[in-house]
């Protein structure tokens, strides 16, 4: 299969089941709001080294803050809710709570809940205050400007994280041009990020590792400067390469946004698009490229 | 005596009306009516179940034409100035009052609604736990509150009255929310340990007094305090503005800005943990 004269590989993704969290952070001013969700997602390229995946993700258009003020979500995929706990509490108490003029509330409808404005509250050394409103509890706890608003419980649900797929390009500047179109056009996907820097990765990663007690290590079958070396899976004219990760609240959104992704990357420059997998043994999704995109 | 319009079983349908046949300053305690009670049982049911007109037990069907079908509405017309207890520990449903009622409305409920086209007496959802009651008029004293010799007041729900309200409205509230577009009488939230009242009109003397926790708003003028409330610090309490979203979306207020924009808080009341607080509109605003 051809679109707009790149090749689309008849091959497929590999994605696996995360736990997923979301919420939103509001604050007087948005810059702020953005602020504060960018120093809470900071850090958070990978579960393999960061402990979560997470990135902002803007309302959506018919979606009010409970507050009224202006308001940033922000998503968070982690292997197990003990994990989602432990970066969430460290991440709002250290972020959200720290940046100035902030509340923090439950952005995702779910019934499995973990506990972390029930838990932050203790910062608040006993001036704290609860309030319940339609079933929602709120922590008011009080701090320098005012008032840290943050809700009891953020709900957590099974979500879809590594989605991917890589861009074979001729050269670097097409490469990235093409990467930077995937990622501009799947930001208005609603319910995904992509976490890696800029949304793009250019150090993607195989499981294993000549070496003892490494357990990943460089991509290199995709790597153009070492082809000769071993079996590469580049063809001749590919340069670079690089890869985008999609992490997402379900199936479809990550197919949604891979498939937005592959099209804004069909380009000149561009040869071929493909993605990265483990044979379809260990993922629980699988997102065929030939499935999501028509020609 | 006895006057039904049919029998028929009512599990569905439109709703049940009942229409009080004369009016009488002898007190009916009618805790009967009640979705909880109507449900599975036949007009010819409802109008057996138990009323007292003065210290006489009487059947409902003695004082009210019942018609209808659907245990889930109930609306009930005429003077019911002398009735109380209506809709006593409702769980679920929808009573509705064209005209004003009379005292313990919605007293204990814990779920369901309550509309009322009218002024209502005194005790309107003492010791309310869920649910939500609506005044379309003035209510009496003790909205909200506490039956004498009891700890605790109102737990849950919300009360929203559109005039005025007594003394002693949300006296030893433990939760829940009372909303007052009118005036209240003093001794708003007297010992209150938690939940929130917000008042658009003026508050009457001495509110909050012996207050532990939970919270008073004044949206309007600016009520005069007890001496044993200290200014803290005047600020945008970003709880408020969600509290009068909420209430907005519930359709229950209009203005949904109303919270918006910066309060004095003052806490108090320093003759108990004083962890209470009173907020004020800023006045220079």
């Amino acid at each position: 299969m051809h679109r707009d004269g790149v090749e689309i590989e008849d091959t497929f993704a590999e994605a696996f089941e995360m736990w997923a969290a979301r919420i939103v952070i509001t604050a007087e001013h948005r810059r702020w709001a953005l602020t504060a969700a960018a120093a809470a997602t900071g850090f958070a390229t990978s579960i393999i080294g960061c402990g979560c995946e997470a990135g902002i993700n803007e309302l959506a258009a018919d979606e009010t803050t409970l507050d009224g003020r202006p308001g940033v979500a922000a998503l968070f995929f982690a292997v197990s809710r003990k994990d989602m706990e432990s970066q969430l509490l460290r991440r709002v108490g250290q972020s959200v709570m720290t940046a100035t003029g902030t509340a923090c509330y439950d952005g995702l409808e779910a019934d499995e809940r973990i506990t972390i404005g029930g838990k932050l509250r203790y910062f608040g050394d006993g001036f704290q205050v609860s309030k319940l409103l339609g079933g929602r509890r709120l922590w008011r706890v009080p701090v320098m400007d005012g008032e840290f608003v943050i809700e009891e419980s953020f709900g957590v649900a099974k979500g879809v994280g590594g989605g991917n797929f890589f861009i074979m390009a001729a050269d670097y500047e097409a490469a990235l041009g093409a990467a930077e179109a995937a990622v501009g056009a799947m930001r208005d996907v609603p319910g995904v990020i992509m976490p890696f820097p800029g949304g793009i990765v250019r150090s993607g990663s195989k499981v294993s590792s000549r070496y003892k007690g490494q357990q990943v290590s460089s991509n290199t079958p995709f790597c153009p400067t070492i082809q000769p070396l071993l079996e590469g899976a580049l063809r001749e004219g590919e340069n670079s390469v690089l890869e985008i990760v999609v992490d997402g609240l379900d199936e479809q959104a990550v197919g949604n946004a891979m498939r937005v992704g592959i099209e804004a990357a069909c380009r000149p420059g561009v040869r071929r698009i493909s993605a990265g997998n483990y044979g379809g043994s260990l993922g629980q999704f699988r997102f065929d490229l030939h499935r999501l995109v028509r020609a | 005596m006895g006057c039904l319009s049919c029998s028929a079983l009512m599990l569905e349908g439109g709703g049940i009306s009942l229409e009080r046949r004369e009016s009488s300053p002898i007190p009916v305690e009618a805790d009967s009516i009640c979705p909880d009670r109507f449900v599975g049982l036949s007009l010819a049911e409802v109008a057996a179940l138990p009323a007292y007109f003065g210290r006489r037990l009487v059947a409902l069907g003695d004082l009210f034409d019942i018609d209808g079908m659907g245990a889930e509405s109930i609306t009930v017309r005429g003077d019911l100035r002398s009735v109380k207890k209506i809709g006593q520990r409702m769980t679920h449903g929808r009573i509705t009052l064209d005209g004003e009622c009379g005292q313990h409305l919605g007293a204990y409920m814990t779920g369901g609604e309550i509309v009322v086209h009218g002024d209502a007496g005194d005790w309107v959802g003492a010791h309310m736990a869920g649910g939500r009651i609506v005044v379309h008029g003035n209510a009496g004293n003790y909205a909200g509150g506490v039956y004498s010799g009891e700890l605790r007041g109102m737990t849950g729900g919300t009360i929203v009255v559109h005039g005025d309200v007594g003394r002693e409205a949300g006296s030893r509230m433990r939760r829940g929310m009372l909303v007052v577009f009118g005036d209240t009488g003093e001794f708003l939230g007297a010992r209150m340990i938690a939940g929130t009242i917000l008042v658009a009109g003026r508050i009457g003397r001495r509110p909050g007094a012996g207050m532990k926790r939970g919270t008073i708003v004044a949206l309007g003028e600016a009520p005069e305090l007890l001496p044993t409330f200290r200014l803290a610090c005047c600020y945008e309490p970003v709880f408020l503005r969600t509290y009068v979203r909420r209430l907005a979306q519930w359709g229950l207020v209009d203005d949904a800005t109303a919270g918006d924009g910066v309060f004095c808080r003052h806490v108090g009341d320093a003759t108990t943990i004083g962890k209470g607080e009173i907020l004020v509109r800023d006045q220079s605003e």
